[in-house]
C-alpha cells in the first residue's frame, strides 16, 4: 500500500512534467474544455476515450458526452431488468427507474442530439439536464437502499459536465 | 490517442471514470500503475497526458470519498459554484428538493396528471409547443402560429401550427401551415413574424435551419388571400431571402421582427444574433421582402449578454393608452427593444429613443440596458422567446409568451404534452411613471367568467382565512389592499424596524413564511384544506434606509406540490407603487399555471406548479396576512373561469368558421 501510494507520487510528478510539454507545445481541446466543466478528470477521461474526441470541436464533444449518457442509461436499464429477478421486493421503485430511464433514452438523447446538431443548444440543456434529474428521481424510489447508487452518481456527474459544455455552445 | 489505446483496456477507458467508487476496487488499476513507468515513458505525449487526468481522477476520487457518499449535494454543489447565476432554466433547484433521501420518490397517476392541462390557455392537442410565431388579425380572426414538435412532448422536428380565433381565448386548431420540405428550412421551420402590407396582404418571415443546420431567413405568404383561414401558405420560391452576414456565425442568425417602415419609406426589420459574447440585434432595410440591405450599424448590441434570440422591437406611446402600429414614431412615442436572452431564458425590455436615420436606438437608463440582470422583464416567472404584434381590430398591442413546463421530461412524455401559451396581454407604456411597460390579460377573457364573490375584510396579522368559492382550479381574482395607517406609520416613526428594503428579494428573503413588519399578504392559490400544497402570491412591503416603503410582488411555489421531479422557485420582483395608489392584484388559476399580475401589470409572475393533493374538488383558495403587525384589509373579487373548450381540427369546423 506504501508502496503504491509512493509510486503514484512519483507518477504524478513525472506526468505532470510531461502534461505541462504537452500543454506548450500543443494546447489540447478536450482540456481546454474540460476546464469549463465542474468535473475536469471525468470530462478529459470520457473525452479521450471516444476516438471521434482528438477530432472534435465543442458541439462534436458535447455529442460524444450525449452518447455516453446513452451508453450508460443503456446499461443501467440492463441492470434494472436484472434487479428484477435478483430483487423482486424492489418492484416497485424498478417500475419507476424503468420508466425514468427509458426517458433518458427515448427522449432526452435524441432531444439533446438534434438540438446540439442543429445549434439550438439551449434544448440540448433541457436534455441532458434532465438526464441527472431522472436518475436522481429513480435512486430516491428505493429510500436510501438503492442498488443503483454508483450508476445514478455517474449519471449525475456525467449529466452535469455534459450540461457545462453545452452551455458553451449559447 | 493511439497510445494510450494500447494503454488501457476498452472497459477502463469506457466504464471507470464514471463509477467513482468502483474504480478504487477495479482490477485494472493496478495493472495501469505497474505498465505505466515502463511504457508511458516509451509513449508520445497524448497517451501521457491521458493516463495524467486518468491518475488525477483517482487520486481525486480517492480524497472526495466521503463526500460522494452524499448523492445529491456532491453532485450539484460543483455545478452550482461554477454555473451559479448562468441559468434561470436550471434544475438545480430540483435537486436541492431531492437532496432529502428519506423522503421516496414521487410517481404521478394519471388522475394528477390529466388535471395539470388547462382549460382557458392556449396549448396543441398533445406534444410539445415552444415559441409563439407570427400573429395576426386577418379577415375577422386571430391567427396564431407556434413551433410545434408534432412527434413527441419534448423539443424536436420542428414545424409551424396553427390556430384561428374570434376573441383571442376560444381557438380552434388547424392543420400544420407549414413543414420542415425544403433545404433551407429542412432541419427546422423556426420562429418568424407576419407584416400586414398597407393593401392588406400578408407577408411571413421565418428562420429555417437548412439542410447543413446554417440559420437563413424565408419569405412565405398565404395562398389564397380571399381565405381568412390562412390555411396553406406558399414559401417564396428565391428562398433564402438573408443568409448569415461576414463575421457571424451561422448557427447566430435567427427570428425575425415584424417589419416597420422607414421615414423614406422602405420597410426595416432587426434579427437577433451574438459577436462573441455581445449580443446585438442586426438591421436590415428592403422595398419587396425578397432583397435586403444591411444596415452598417446595428439596432443595440450590449456586451457580455450572449445570444439575443426572438428580438421585439415596437413604438408605444408617451400619452395614449392605445397601442401603436409598428411603424408608428413620433415626439410622443417611445421605442422598446425587447431579446430574448439564449443564456438566461429571460425575455428583457428596454425604454428608449429609436433613430430612424440610421437605425439605431439607446435606452433612457443604461443602467438597465436590455438583457444585463438588473434590467426589466416582462415577467419574473417562467415566460420566454415573446412576441407582440398590433392588433388593428382594437387599436392595441398583444403580447405572447411561451411558458414551458417546470417538471420532469418523464413527466411530460407521461401525460403527451409539454408547454402553454400564456393568456395574450395588451402591453402599452405604464405613463404615469414613464419607465416601464405595464401588461394586462386581453379583455377578452372576461367572456370567461362565471359566477362571482365579492369580499371586503379585515385581514388581522399571523391569519390564513379560507375563501369560500367552491373549487378553485380556475379563477379569476380581481383585488385590492391596503396596510392600516396607523400600521405603517407606526413602522415608518420606529427606528428599531430594520430597514430592509435594499437587501430583500424575493427569491432569496425565505418566500411567504417569513414574517416582516408590513407582510407578506395575498393569497394562497391550489392549497388544499390542510395547506399542505398551496402557492402564495403576495405583496411585501419594506422599510428602506430612507425610511420610504418599497413594495415586492411574489410568488412562492415552494410548497406547491408533494412532487419531487419539478422545479419550485420563488418568483418575484419589486413592483412599483405611487403615492395614493392601493395595492393591487389580479390572479388567473387555469390548473398547472398561475399568472400574477401586480400593480395593474407593472409587475407579472407566471408560474407553473403540479398539485397532488390541491386538484380537482380539493384546490382550495385562501387569503393571508403574515405580518408581525400590520392589519390589512382586503376587497376582492373572484370569479369562477369557464372553460374555453379549445376545438380539435375537423372540416366541419373550417365550413362553419368559414361560414361565419
Amino acid at each position: 500500500m506504501k508502496n503504491m501510494k509512493m509510486m503514484m507520487m512519483m507518477m504524478m510528478v513525472v506526468v505532470s512534467e510531461a502534461s505541462m510539454m504537452v500543454m506548450v507545445s500543443e494546447p489540447n481541446m478536450i482540456e481546454q474544455t474540460c476546464k469549463e466543466t465542474p468535473d475536469f478528470n471525468l470530462c478529459v477521461s470520457l473525452l479521450d476515450s471516444d476516438p471521434r474526441g482528438s477530432s472534435a470541436d465543442t458541439s462534436g464533444l458535447a455529442l460524444i458526452l450525449v452518447d455516453k449518457i446513452k451508453g450508460l442509461a443503456t446499461k443501467t436499464l440492463n441492470e434494472i431488468n436484472g434487479l428484477y429477478k435478483r430483487r423482486p421486493e424492489l418492484k416497485h421503485a424498478l417500475d419507476e427507474c424503468s420508466r425514468r430511464y427509458k426517458t433518458i433514452l427515448n427522449a432526452d438523447v435524441p432531444e439533446a442530439i438534434e438540438a446540439i446538431s442543429k445549434g439550438v443548444p439551449k434544448f440540448g440543456e433541457d436534455g441532458v439536464i434532465d438526464a441527472g434529474v431522472e436518475a436522481s428521481v429513480c435512486e430516491r424510489g428505493f429510500i436510501g437502499k438503492s442498488p443503483l447508487t454508483n450508476l445514478t452518481k455517474s449519471m449525475q456527474r456525467i449529466s452535469n459536465v455534459a450540461r457545462a459544455i453545452v452551455r458553451m455552445l449559447l | 490517442m493511439a497510445s494510450s489505446d494500447a494503454l488501457l483496456p476498452i472497459s477502463a477507458r469506457e466504464e471507470d471514470p464514471l463509477l467513482s467508487d468502483g474504480s478504487r476496487s477495479d482490477p485494472n488499476l493496478e495493472t495501469h500503475f505497474r505498465r505505466r513507468p515502463v511504457k508511458g515513458l516509451l509513449a508520445v505525449s497524448f497517451g501521457l497526458l491521458f493516463i495524467a487526468f486518468y491518475v488525477a481522477l483517482i487520486a481525486t476520487h480517492d480524497g472526495s470519498r466521503s463526500k460522494d457518499a452524499i448523492i445529491d449535494e456532491t453532485a450539484t454543489s460543483t455545478s452550482r459554484a461554477r454555473l451559479a447565476g448562468v441559468s434561470e432554466k436550471s434544475n438545480d433547484q430540483l435537486w436541492k428538493l431531492s437532496g432529502d433521501r428519506n423522503t421516496a420518490a414521487f410517481a404521478w397517476n394519471n388522475s394528477m396528471l390529466s388535471w395539470q392541462r388547462t382549460a382557458f390557455h392556449f396549448q396543441p392537442e398533445q406534444n410539445w409547443m415552444n415559441d409563439p410565431n407570427g400573429p395576426l388579425f386577418y379577415k375577422g380572426y386571430y391567427h396564431f402560429f407556434y413551433q410545434y414538435n408534432p412527434n413527441a412532448a419534448v423539443w424536436g422536428d420542428i414545424v409551424w401550427g396553427h390556430a384561428v380565433s374570434k376573441d383571442l381565448i376560444h381557438w380552434v386548431h388547424l392543420p400544420l401551415a407549414m413543414v420542415a420540405d425544403q433545404w433551407y428550412d429542412s432541419n427546422g421551420v423556426w420562429t418568424g413574424s407576419a407584416t400586414i402590407l398597407p393593401d392588406g396582404s400578408i407577408v411571413m418571415l421565418y428562420t429555417g435551419s437548412t439542410d447543413k443546420s446554417v440559420q437563413v431567413q424565408n419569405l412565405a405568404y398565404p395562398e389564397d388571400p380571399n381565405d381568412p383561414l390562412l390555411l396553406k401558405w406558399v414559401k417564396f420560391s428565391g428562398n433564402p431571402v438573408l443568409v448569415p452576414p461576414p463575421g457571424i456565425l451561422p448557427k447566430d442568425f435567427r427570428d425575425p421582427t415584424t417589419a416597420w417602415k422607414t421615414s423614406e419609406g422602405k420597410w426595416r426589420i432587426t434579427i437577433g444574433s451574438k459577436i462573441n459574447r455581445t449580443g446585438i440585434s442586426l438591421v436590415y432595410d428592403t422595398t419587396d421582402f425578397k432583397t435586403y440591405e444591411r444596415l452598417d450599424t446595428l439596432l443595440h448590441a450590449v456586451p457580455n449578454t450572449g445570444m439575443w434570440e426572438c428580438v421585439d422591437f415596437y413604438p408605444v406611446s408617451k400619452t395614449d393608452v392605445n397601442g401603436l402600429e409598428t411603424s408608428v414614431n413620433g415626439p410622443d412615442v417611445k421605442h422598446i427593444v425587447k431579446a430574448s436572452m439564449d443564456d438566461t431564458r429571460i425575455d428583457h425590455y428596454a425604454v428608449g429613443t429609436y433613430f430612424d436615420s440610421n437605425g439605431t436606438w439607446i435606452p433612457d437608463d443604461p443602467t438597465i440596458d436590455v438583457g444585463i440582470s438588473t434590467s426589466l422583464r416582462y415577467d419574473y416567472g417562467k415566460f420566454y422567446a415573446s412576441k407582440t404584434f398590433y392588433d388593428q381590430n382594437k387599436s392595441r398591442r398583444i403580447l405572447w409568451g411561451w411558458i414551458s413546463e417546470s417538471d420532469s421530461e418523464a413527466a411530460d412524455v407521461q401525460k403527451g404534452w409539454s408547454s402553454l401559451q400564456g393568456i395574450p396581454r395588451t402591453v402599452v407604456l405604464d405613463t404615469k411613471t414613464g419607465k416601464n411597460l405595464v401588461q394586462w390579460p386581453v379583455e377578452e377573457i372576461k367572456s370567461l367568467r362565471l359566477s362571482s364573490k365579492k369580499f371586503d375584510m379585515e385581514v388581522s396579522p399571523g391569519s390564513m382565512i379560507p375563501i369560500d368559492v367552491g373549487s378553485a382550479a380556475q379563477l379569476d381574482i380581481e383585488a385590492e389592499f391596503e396596510i392600516k395607517k396607523e400600521s405603517i406609520d407606526k413602522i415608518l416613526g420606529n427606528a428599531s424596524v430594520v430597514a430592509e428594503a435594499e437587501e430583500f428579494s424575493c427569491q432569496n428573503s425565505g418566500g411567504s413564511t417569513v414574517r416582516g413588519a408590513l407582510g407578506p399578504f395575498g393569497f394562497s392559490v391550489l392549497a388544499d384544506e390542510k395547506l399542505s400544497e398551496q402557492t402564495p402570491i403576495y405583496f411585501y412591503v419594506a422599510k428602506g434606509k430612507d425610511s420610504k416603503l418599497k413594495t415586492f410582488f411574489c410568488t412562492d411555489t415552494s410548497r406547491s406540490s408533494f412532487a419531487n421531479d419539478v422545479i419550485k422557485p420563488i418568483y418575484g420582483s419589486v413592483v412599483p407603487v405611487l403615492k395614493g395608489e392601493k395595492l393591487t392584484m389580479r390572479i388567473l388559476v387555469d390548473h398547472s399555471i398561475v399568472e400574477g399580475f401586480g400593480q395593474g401589470g407593472r409587475t407579472c409572475i407566471t408560474s407553473r406548479v403540479y398539485p397532488t393533493k390541491a386538484i380537482y374538488g380539493a384546490a382550495k383558495l385562501f387569503l393571508f396576512n403574515n405580518a408581525i403587525d400590520a392589519t390589512v384589509t382586503a376587497s376582492f373579487t373572484v370569479w369562477q373561469m369557464n372553460s374555453a373548450f379549445i376545438h380539435p381540427y375537423s372540416e366541419d369546423v373550417v365550413r362553419a368558421l368559414s361560414r361565419n
